[in-house]
């Protein structure tokens, strides 16, 4: 299996939509198979349209605010003491978060595809109040899934999605997170696939959704490139691009400009959802060694049992709370370009903690676990190596579950 | 040796009846129970299907959730489900088998060894929710070695062109989903419009047998009888989640919904 030069990543599947020949495809019902090719027909048409770019590229400027910063860590990196540690502020975009790149593509397709409903699924709530506000903005009539676990935990992203004036539908079955809300906006698009659109909130789903998602969140590393060469003045020798990934749609948009170099270079770390130190649970495929399996359309490493059952994940933060990856980072894993490993919820509020100590920056639950793998290796290397975090998501949302943890309020 | 599945059509045929196809969870409520609704039922029933249940279904509505949750909760497991079938098989008034579900039980337990499993147990069919057309070839060629019926499965929204080529790669049975909807859904368009979509299946190959499924219900099975079988799935399991509920037992109840079923396509 190996990663080809000059191909984007997200185009490097094969005839049936297998990354290295077995990661990812269309597991769907035969109801979604018309559905599917006519976004796979439309999308390639539309990514080829200058005036479609022209289009994405006006909203993320002037709506989501691109770019957004990236900037050097001052006191963390002094208290560490070892290698420098650098952010890209990606939590600055409209709506706090990274998913409003992906939200703001499907509701351009969406409208060119003459549909007047969206749906989507959400599980730290970001995905789905991202695309309740691109709905309004575009005139979109928007429903949201949402586990019932998560609409309780994520309170100040679910008023902001009633707000956006989004129709929020809790999810009771299973476990009540993210996995069960991706499956129930799935099986309600198979009963109005013919009115509506649907929005995978991360590049996970069938082939077509991996990739639409994974070519709307590349602005993340569009942005960082023409930074860092602003910055250093050229590429550094060694570079580190720290992420946590749950589905995988901000760890992948913050490295697919750089996935050419060379890995001793600039090499990809990707942070998973160890869960709950005391917990045999937790929302880390990759790292833990979770075997191959079918989920929500596609071929991925997945928690399950051995009869094939998805297993329930435990994490603190309900964006990375997802039992299967996508099979972008599966492919990264297996060609070796990405190394991959898991913060605890403990190690996850340690690096919260220390990161607002010493900054002017509060990154929520999830880039915490990012964040913790960079304090966890910083004091190690040396000055000319330089890291960077993506704090794709900011600690507002979480501030209920911040003040239960640490009894203080953020 | 030809196929039970189309022996059972050929002799419906004579009869100048639909095939009454019933769809339960294997395992729900217990193993024994789910033995005990196919045992009681199997006299007014043409074929049996029998669902291996999985907790992320992306095709399957609110009452074969419920159902396929409550199997697992109770602990079912493959072989288990194989168990059920071979002692179904064991009744002389069984009727063929078509195992259903998703294919990541499938892919665990290795396709070989399932397909093995399935012909020792004496299973006659196979339908993959989430193993479409063309991907399911090489799958769909595997059953057919071993004289299992692959069926495909045809929706509303299958263009002509493809359903075209899925019913030249089909075995004996074809499926047609008969609207767009998860499992149990409200009949939500007309049953001539369905059976239209139907007669333009039948007229590519007269000779295949087409059975409807999704939405059909006592009140709607009447209507489409034209058509060379119809599943009753959701009700069935709406039945024994109503008697639990009612700590009624969930055999006779269904026994006699079923009944009631056969009754309507005469």
């Amino acid at each position: 299996m190996k990663i080809k030069k000059n191909i984007p990543l997200i185009d490097q599947h094969n005839q049936n939509g297998f990354w290295g020949g077995k990661f990812g495809g269309n597991f769907i019902p035969e109801t979604l198979k018309k559905p599917v090719e006519d976004l796979e027909i439309l999308f390639a048409r539309l990514r080829n349209s200058k005036k479609f770019i022209s289009d994405r590229d006006k909203y993320f400027k002037n709506w989501v605010g691109s770019p957004t910063r990236f900037i050097k860590l001052e006191n963390l990196t002094e208290h560490l003491g070892g290698a420098q540690i650098w952010s890209k502020v990606v939590s600055d975009a409209n709506g706090g978060a990274h998913k409003i790149y992906n939200a703001t593509v499907h509701c351009l397709i969406a409208k060119k595809a003459g549909k007047k409903y969206i749906v989507g699924d959400t599980g730290a709530g970001y995905a789905g109040k991202m695309l309740s506000m691109a709905a309004k903005k575009f005139g979109l009539k928007c429903k949201i899934f949402m586990g019932a676990k998560d609409i309780k935990r994520q309170g100040p992203n679910v008023r902001a999605m009633r707000k956006n004036l989004a129709e929020i539908v809790p999810v009771y079955t299973g476990s009540q997170t993210l996995v069960d809300a991706v499956s129930e906006c799935m099986r309600y698009w198979v009963s109005n696939c013919d009115t509506t659109h649907m929005c995978v909130g991360s590049t996970v789903g069938p082939n077509i959704f991996v990739k639409i998602c994974g070519w709307s969140t590349s602005q993340i590393s569009r942005e960082l490139y023409i930074q860092i060469k602003d910055t250093f003045g050229n590429i550094p020798k060694k570079l580190k691009l720290i992420n946590c990934v749950g589905g995988g749609s901000s760890s992948f948009g913050f490295w697919n400009e750089f996935m050419h170099y060379d890995k001793k270079q600039i090499e990809f770390i990707g942070v998973e959802a160890g869960g709950p130190k005391k917990s045999k649970r937790h929302a880390a495929p990759l790292t833990y060694g979770s075997k191959i399996g079918v989920l929500h359309g596609a071929m991925q490493y997945v928690n399950q049992d051995k009869m094939g059952q998805i297993e329930e994940t435990e994490s603190i933060s309900a964006g990375l709370d997802y039992p299967g990856v996508s099979p972008l980072h599966c492919f990264l894993k297996d060609t070796k370009r990405a190394r991959y490993t898991a913060a605890s919820d403990e190690d996850a509020l340690n690096a919260y903690q220390l990161v607002t100590k010493y900054e002017n920056l509060k990154p929520s639950l999830e880039p915490s676990h990012a964040f913790a793998e960079a304090i966890k290796i910083a004091p190690k290397l040396n000055r000319d190596t330089i890291i960077i975090v993506n704090s794709c998501g900011d600690a507002k949302k979480d501030k209920d579950i911040l003040k239960k943890k640490l009894g203080k309020k953020i | 040796m030809r196929n039970e599945i189309s022996l059972a059509f050929e002799r419906l045929k004579k009869q100048k009846r639909p095939a009454l196809l019933s769809y339960t969870v294997a395992g729900d409520n217990t193993k024994q129970k789910s033995l005990e609704i196919l045992n009681s039922i199997s006299k007014n029933i043409d074929i049996c299907e029998l669902g291996f249940p999985h907790n992320t279904p992306i095709g399957d509505g609110g009452e074969i959730q419920t159902s396929s949750y409550r199997s697992i909760k109770n602990g079912i497991k493959m072989k288990d489900i194989f168990q059920i079938v071979k002692e179904y098989k064991k009744n002389k008034i069984s009727k063929p088998v078509i195992l259903m579900g998703y294919y990541n039980m499938i892919f665990q337990f290795g396709e070989n060894k399932f397909l093995n499993k399935c012909k020792k147990a004496g299973v006659s069919g196979l339908i993959v929710v989430d193993l479409p057309w063309p991907e399911n070839r090489t799958f769909a060629s595997k059953c057919k070695k071993k004289s299992i019926t692959f069926v495909q499965l045809l929706s509303p929204t299958t263009s002509k062109i493809r359903l075209k080529k899925i019913v030249k790669d089909s075995h004996d049975m074809i499926y047609y989903i008969s609207m767009l909807s998860t499992t149990g859904g409200k009949l939500k368009i007309a049953p001539k419009e369905i059976l239209k979509n139907y007669y333009k299946i039948k007229k590519i190959s007269p000779r295949k047998n087409c059975v409807i499924g999704f939405g059909i219900t006592e009140k709607t099975i009447s209507n489409l009888k034209s058509a060379d079988g119809l599943v009753v799935g959701s009700a069935i399991c709406k039945e024994i989640s109503r008697s639990l509920k009612n700590r009624q037992n969930p055999v006779i109840n269904v026994s006699k919904l079923v009944a009631k079923l056969k009754n309507k396509i005469l």
